[in-house]
């Protein structure tokens, strides 16, 4: 039990460590163009990477669930259609959620 | 996908439109808040899976916590749970961590935290406080953007995390509510200005999502998500080699 206390910390500790280093880093870096045009297209990758994993796996496998797909199909035609925010989430988890309830997946 | 030719400060349907009436007020609180609910829920279920997994209750409730920041907590839970070891688990969750501090290379411009305020902000630099942020128009929504959404995940996904390993993640699924593409959904729509301001945008998001997507079978969960940072990379030398003297940067970027 110690061990996984540890570990616990330990993890806790470095997340944060890195969390704070990119905080830190000083502005000069960032004068780079190159650098402030990485810093400001990295967002942009890791969210859409993240979306998508989101989306179509499950564990270490592609799962194409159809009530996922749906949601997130339906946040496009919302996100098209211009609506707010919120809309967005709303048509997403809904969407999903009837698919689910439909027995779809 | 229309090309937007005008300034990047207003977009039409993003999360930041229609705050023309109250500047930088409404919208980045109001979408944070929800956000931060809506993604903090999902805490129920780590604190089951980590219970589950072997963590003890304060165990669980010490990573959400401390370390805040979902895909890490899930790595070393997996790791105990599988029964690996423990030093592996650790470095493997400190790893899949390291995407915060390229978030908060960008984030620190907008934010501008100071004194005691940068290391409770650095808390909170992970992937909904910096889609949110960067979804907004100028730099005090921004932080208005950032501190909303920290403040309401920090408390919901901690509450529900003890809620979770206490028992409470058996009343219902996830799924039965479709919150499972919740978080998605909320990336896709905070990165949509981003994407319908540039052709370099929709490139980086279309190779990042193809990047993660194919090394998902063979590589840890995580790590795929961290080398989309290689699309970013391809992007900005790609930028840099065309357009030189690239003035016309989206709205939070100038100092």
């Amino acid at each position: 039990m110690t061990g996984v206390w540890i570990a616990v910390l330990a993890t806790a500790a470095g997340c944060y460590l890195f969390k704070l280093a990119g905080l830190t880093v000083p502005q000069r870096v960032l004068a780079s163009p190159r650098v402030r045009r990485f810093a400001e297209l990295v967002p942009v990758a890791l969210l859409a990477a993240l979306a998508a994993v989101q989306t179509a796996t499950s564990g270490q496998s592609i799962d194409l669930d159809p009530a996922r797909l749906a949601g997130m199909a339906a946040a496009v035609v919302a996100l098209l259609l211009r609506a707010p925010f919120l809309l967005v989430i709303v048509a997403a988890a809904g969407t999903a959620a009837a698919l689910h309830a439909a027995g779809v997946s | 996908m229309p090309t937007q030719s005008g300034p990047a400060t207003s977009e039409p349907g993003s999360a930041a439109a229609e705050s023309d009436a109250t500047p930088g007020q409404a919208r980045p609180v109001r979408d944070g808040i929800a956000l931060g609910l809506a993604v903090g829920v999902s805490g129920l279920a780590f604190g089951a899976a980590a219970v589950s997994s072997g963590l003890s209750t304060w165990q669980a409730c010490a990573l959400s916590l401390l370390a805040f920041t979902g895909a890490s907590q899930y790595a070393l839970a997996g790791v105990i749970a599988a029964g690996g070891s423990l030093l592996a688990g650790t470095a493997g969750a400190i790893l899949l961590g390291s995407r915060n501090t390229l978030y908060g290379l960008r984030l620190s411009e907008s934010l501008r935290v100071r004194g005691w305020r940068r290391p409770l902000a650095a808390l909170g630099v992970i992937d909904e406080t910096t889609a949110l942020t960067l979804a907004q128009p100028d730099p005090p929504a921004a932080r208005k953007g950032f501190w909303a959404t920290f403040c309401c995940l920090y408390l919901t996904w901690n509450l529900c995390t003890l809620a979770g390993a206490l028992g409470a993640g058996r009343v219902g699924s996830p799924q039965a509510f479709g919150l499972n593409v919740v978080g998605p959904a909320a990336f896709l729509a905070l990165i949509w200005p981003r994407l319908r301001a540039g052709r370099t945008e929709r490139a980086v998001a279309v190779a990042g999502a193809i990047i993660a997507l194919g090394l998902t079978p063979v590589l840890p969960a995580g790590v795929p998500v961290i080398l989309a940072a290689v699309a970013a990379l391809g992007g900005a030398l790609a930028t840099q080699r065309s357009q030189p003297a690239q003035g016309s940067q989206p709205a939070q970027a100038r100092t």
